[in-house]
């Protein structure tokens, strides 16, 4: 069965470092959770072809100890016979039965390892640092859940297993062609030598047009793409002849590639087939001159069954020969998956962690019970005593730097601090790095140099969940999940009730669309709620962003075109979530930015002013400017 | 059927190598069963019969019957190829060329990516199961049939037991095939959500991460997983049945055939080397009823892509040309008459009743809320939607009396959505004019305020933009764009609200230099700012589908509610802050 959107071959082949160990790796996965399954399938096979193969001894057995002397006695007694058929009989249906038993338990081994080896995976995206999905196109991270994946299956559920199979077969029927007679075992030696070579031409002339197959797909599928989706452009321009001229070339050149790496691959079967053909006939010659002349004791039964393993013998050189491409691929995408899986994780030293907390004679203790008030427990290693601090939700940064990689510096020496229940604004053109602050804030990234602190305490020494915890974010973009309305709100917060979740759609406006749609708080959105406006997928966000009602906020305000009205809805909700925050805002409405208690104006990686609106208009710098030149467009 | 129709046409000239294709298989597969046949020769007449000679002799044509077979799976392997390939690349073509033919309406029927897909991967599964047809599908019966007659021609009785085999292995593959198909369909649908659910999460990392749901969406997945695994194994059960029942089948034809053989050998009625040859058929028989019933699951899984490209075969565009079209706009002046518009025949009208008038040279602004169906309005003027009722007049002739492109020519429109093409910044702009000269490009950014950023740029106008223009910025994008529909020269110009990510300073110079530089020229621009429209002639004021209001700013401050509401928003507290002021 061909796995899931069947796809096409993808990319040229690619060269793999260490396929050994690689292939031992796979194994271990299997070995790891399944080494009883496997054992049994390895004796499977055993049995199977040693079954296989004693009935195709059987052959001489029939004709040499049977047909031929019942043939000679005037009266002949079938009885023997009978016996022998039966024995045979035996041995046939072990093999079937074993080959149903491993047939049965791979399965098992295959979808069971496929389960754990997409478990490994997307357990360890998760811990991934956002630095890895930033430097990785999603795309490629997608493929090794579908193409990958999908490789590899087939390799553990089909290739391992008849290579496994074929090697046994191999051997035995070696064996047994040796015990029946030499001479005609090396005459099939020698044209399974012919049989390899030939193979091995082909299959280098095919990897030559495969590769320029890779190519040429490549380039008619970029194509299609980038045109497929200006197509609305190339109908306003009307380009639609060009586009079919540059098409067509691309197009030809594909069918070409595409013509001869099909041509040469599709060789590959017939030619093993039918030189497998001229083996067996061969042999049939050979033995039969052999027979005739009875030298090395080959009988005609001998001859019979010798034909019968010659067969069996070119069978699964030439599967294994087929098999071995698709082992290549499917290393080449264990490759991607192990790397996946090998990636390091976010780092979290911290040791500070958020927990619930309540006053008892003016000290603050530890409880279990839900409070609404939250300290940082801090354990001091010297003195081995346990601090509790009320969280509030002061952040100061201490002379950050901070860059993407260690290069580029995008934030130098950055200084700014916000007093609990501040509203601090970020002002500045795209690319002065407001978004990158508000990152360093809840450490989706590490800064290089500097300090950051939460409550006083350096965020480093704070466990990543239970900062993250005491800090709410609604992102530029929204992401919603394939879920019902009310579980995407809930996501700010899982213990939630349905009557906390409306209460925080509420606090966001966001209750009065969701009342209009089709099931309420019961709609499921998909396609990261592709059934509902902008606008509406902000006030989730919002809602979100309330319900897990955190003490400190990171807003990216966004700046997507949406209507006006809307617009005031959002803006009053996200004041209403903002309000007793301390709030990082990134923002482009006025009314925000002069609502804020500090501006800080941002220009290439550097506050280069910072206060109220007032005292900045009043410096007459850059954020004079900015206000200005708003006021210029305006007049 | 029609659909089988519509795909078969695609093979054009490649009708003689899917012809020859079977032909060949079928030669391949002959050459195949006469082998056994002369295997029993071998051993009856020559070794039994001690006969040298007739052992070279039959040997040699057994030698030419294998060199006919592997020469005619060459050519069939060649011919298969080209067919299968030539028919693949015919497809995309044909889809390619009508997807060009498609009017807004067709383009908005389909998503882009399923559209991609269509071209790419429901192609290539086309071409493999094409191939498969041309040579499988053909092969396996025959071979099937041909080595069921040779046994039967040996001896009826004993061959009759492959009759029965093979009724038997049909009646278990046509039980266990379609229920496994089933199971498949399902796992696999389940599976297409398990990797959405992981895309999901790719993209909202930051999400999950802010709320610390690491662990949670782990479980979250660990369960869907769990579920797909137990489907696999329900569905993969059912298969792994096939091999054991067919190599139970064959060992007992095997067993029955040695039985009742060597009793029929003794009783004179077949020969040794004839048995032989029944068995080897056995294999041949049992085999190629195993390919028959994979290549029928193979293809019912391919049944789906032939069935989406059948559709982007047979989408008819809705505009068509009229039979002798107008190809010089007059002038700029447009006219809305009575005109209501639905994106959908049956649908709910998106615009109701619009009257406007608008001469030639003026500027006319568009505001008014998401939905409020502006972009509805302007698409109809170039005539990329036809209007449901009433009349549309540019330059005082019906839009529909116009050569398309012509028309469309002549009224520019920069898309909301707008797209830059990988290439150079000189290609990109020359989408407008082909033969525009570098001077011309020049000046066009010049008024889109575009020349000063690419002046900046190093290798300046023959800057490699991306695919989908991700090298510059949105702003820089979308005054890229107004170039490129400035180089047409146009008799109307209309901005989807494509100034969105331009600071309020550098649009307002391009509206200066609109203005000053290109008069004649019909402006419509649609914005979500007032300050982007406060300067038109006149300005359009658009509600639920109706014009509401069509005055100067001065005058729908005094009459236009809505209008009035917009601006004290905007210049309010609630302006809009100049993020983007370090864009240009």
């Amino acid at each position: 069965m061909p796995g899931p959107g069947h796809r096409g071959p993808r990319g040229p082949k690619p060269k793999i470092e260490n396929p050994g160990k690689l292939f031992r790796r796979i194994i271990g996965f299997m070995m790891k959770d399944y080494a009883p399954h496997v054992i049994v399938v390895v004796i499977c096979i055993f049995v199977g072809v040693l079954a296989n193969v004693q009935g195709t001894l059987f052959m001489q057995t029939l004709i040499d100890s049977y047909i031929m002397p019942l043939l000679a006695t005037p009266d002949p007694d079938f009885s023997g016979l009978a016996h022998a058929i039966g024995r045979v009989a035996c041995f046939y249906a072990v093999g079937a039965f074993s080959a149903y038993l491993y047939n049965r338990i791979m399965i098992t081994v295959s979808q069971g390892t496929m389960r754990n080896i997409r478990n490994a995976m997307f357990g360890k995206m998760e811990q991934l640092p956002i630095k890895y999905f930033d430097t990785h196109a999603h795309g490629d991270i997608m493929s090794c859940y579908t193409n990958d994946i999908d490789t590899l299956r087939q390799m553990i559920s089909q290739s391992l297993p008849q290579c496994l199979n074929s090697a046994v077969t191999i051997v035995t029927v070696f064996l047994s062609m040796l015990s029946l007679s030499i001479p005609l075992t090396l005459t099939t030696l020698v044209m399974v030598g012919v049989m390899l070579f030939v193979t091995k031409k082909a299959t280098g002339l095919s990897g030559r047009y495969f590769l320029s197959q890779q190519k040429s797909l490549g380039a008619v599928n970029g194509f299609i793409e980038e045109m497929v989706e200006g197509q609305k452009v190339v109908k306003v321009f009307c380009h639609e002849e060009e586009n079919m001229e540059r098409f067509n070339v691309l197009n030809d050149e594909l069918f070409d590639s595409a013509y001869n790496a099909n041509r040469f691959g599709n060789m590959l079967g017939p030619i093993n087939l039918q030189l497998g053909n001229v083996s067996y006939v061969v042999c049939a010659i050979v033995g039969g001159v052999l027979a005739i002349g009875n030298i090395g004791g080959l009988t005609l039964g001998g001859l019979a069954s010798f034909l019968t393993f010659n067969k069996s013998f070119n069978m699964p050189i030439n599967q294994v020969s087929m098999q071995f491409n698709s082992i290549i691929m499917a290393l080449a995408g264990a490759d991607r998956v192990f790397k996946l899986i090998d990636e390091q994780p976010e780092e979290d030293a911290g040791y500070v962690t958020l927990v619930n907390a309540e006053e008892v004679n003016g000290e603050l203790r530890e409880t279990n019970k839900h409070t609404g008030m939250w300290a940082w427990k801090h354990y001091h290693k010297d003195s081995d005593t346990t601090t509790y601090q009320r969280l509030e939700g002061g952040v100061v940064f201490d002379d950050v730097d901070f860059g993407y990689n260690d290069e580029k510096m995008v934030l130098h020496n950055i200084k700014m601090f916000a007093e609990p229940g501040q509203k601090i604004a970020f002002v500045g053109s795209t690319g002065a790095g407001k978004t990158t602050i508000t990152n360093l804030i809840n450490r989706f990234y590490d800064i290089q140099d500097g300090k950051i602190r939460y409550d006083g305490i350096n965020v480093n020494k704070i466990k990543k969940a239970d900062l993250r915890r005491s800090l709410g974010i609604v992102l530029q973009d929204t992401h919603l999940f394939t879920a019902t309305v009310m579980e995407n709100i809930r996501y700010g917060k899982l213990e939630a009730s349905d009557e906390e979740v409306i209460a925080a759609a509420k606090l966001a406006n966001a209750h009065g669309f969701i009342e209009r749609l089709p099931q309420g708080y019961d709609t499921l959105l998909t396609g990261d709620g592709a059934n509902l406006s902008q606008g509406q997928r902000q006030l989730l966000a919002i809602a979100r962003a309330a319900i897990a009602d955190p003490p400190a906020l990171i807003l990216d305000e966004a700046t997507s075109s949406i209507d006006t009205r809307t617009e005031k809805i959002v803006q009053d909700g996200m004041d209403k979530l903002m309000k007793d925050r301390t709030t990082f805002v990134i923002a482009h409405r006025l009314s925000t930015v002069r609502n804020s208690d500090c501006i800080m104006v941002l220009e290439q990686g550097r506050i280069i002013e910072r206060g109220t609106h007032d005292e900045l208009i009043a410096e007459k710098g850059k954020y004079y400017q900015l206000y200005t030149g708003n006021a210029i467009a305006t007049m | 059927m029609s659909m089988l129709k519509v795909l078969g046409a695609q093979i054009k000239e490649f009708k003689k190598d899917s012809f020859l294709t079977p032909v060949f298989m079928i030669l391949e597969v002959i050459m195949e069963m006469i082998i056994p046949l002369l295997m029993a020769s071998i051993i009856d007449d020559g070794v039994n019969a001690e006969n040298m000679e007739h052992i070279y002799k039959v040997g040699f044509c057994m030698l030419i019957a294998a060199l006919i077979g592997l020469w005619a799976g060459i050519m069939g392997a060649k011919y298969g190829a080209r067919a299968s390939t030539g028919f693949a690349r015919n497809l995309r073509q044909a889809m390619f060329e009508n997807i060009q033919k498609y009017s807004f309406s067709n383009i908005d029927k389909y998503s882009t990516s399923s559209l991609i897909t269509r071209l790419t991967t429901d192609v290539t599964n086309m071409q493999n199961s094409y191939q498969m047809i041309l040579r499988m599908a053909m092969r396996a019966p025959a071979s099937m049939i041909i080595a069921m007659i040779m046994a039967f021609a040996i001896n009826a009785r004993l061959a009759s037991v492959y009759l029965i085999a093979v009724i038997f292995l049909t009646c278990c593959l046509g039980i266990i095939i379609p229920r496994a198909t089933k199971h498949f369909r399902q796992v696999f649908e389940k599976y297409d959500e398990l990797n959405a659910s992981v895309q999901e999460n790719v993209s909202a990392i930051r999400v999950v991460k802010a709320y610390v749901r690491e662990d949670y969406e782990t479980q979250k997945f660990a369960k869907a997983n769990e579920n797909i695994y137990n489907m696999f194994l329900r569905a993969e059960k059912l298969v792994v049945l096939n091999m054991p029942i067919m190599q139970a089948t064959v060992y007992t034809c095997i067993l029955v055939i040695s039985w009742l053989g060597a009793k029929t050998i003794v009783a004179g009625g077949l020969t040794t080397g004839e048995m032989m040859s029944l068995l080897a058929y056995c294999m041949n028989i049992l085999m190629s009823l195993m390919m028959v019933s994979m290549i029928f699951v193979m293809l019912t899984m391919s049944y789906a892509s032939a069935k989406r490209i059948a559709e982007v075969l047979t989408e008819q565009s809705d505009l068509k040309n009229p039979e002798n079209p107008v190809s010089e706009v007059k002038d700029g002046s447009i006219r809305f008459e009575n005109v209501n518009f639905a994106y959908h025949k049956e649908g709910k009208p998106v615009l109701k009743n619009i009257n406007l008038d608008i001469k030639a040279g003026e500027t006319i602004g568009v505001i008014g809320g998401t939905g409020s169906a502006k972009s509805s309005l302007v698409n109809l003027i170039s005539r990329l939607y036809d209007v449901t009722q009433g009349q549309l007049l540019v330059g005082g002739l019906d839009v529909k009396q116009y050569d398309m492109e012509a028309l469309r020519n002549q009224v520019s429109v920069v898309l909301q959505k707008n797209v830059l093409f990988s290439g150079t910044i000189l290609e990109n702009l020359r989408w407008g004019d082909k033969n525009a000269t570098q001077e011309e490009c020049e000046r066009a950014c010049r008024l889109a305020c575009a020349d000063e950023f690419i002046q900046k740029m190093p290798d300046k106008y023959d800057t490699y933009i991306e695919q989908g223009g991700t090298n510059v910025s949105g702003g820089q994008r979308q005054r890229l764009c107004i170039a490129r529909a400035l180089l047409k020269k146009p008799k109307i110009l209309i901005l989807d609200d494509s100034t969105s990510a331009v600071d309020t300073a550098t649009d307002a110079k391009i509206r200066k230099a609109f203005a000053e530089e290109i008069p004649e020229t019909t402006k419509l621009i649609i914005a979500q700012r007032v300050s982007s429209v406060q300067n038109a002639d006149r300005i359009i004021v658009m509600d639920n589908g109706m014009v509401t209001a069509f005055d100067t700013h001065e005058r729908l401050l005094e009459t236009s509610d809505i209008y009035k509401e917009v601006f004290a928003s905007q210049t309010g507290g609630n302006a809009d802050f100049d993020e983007n002021g370090g864009d240009n």
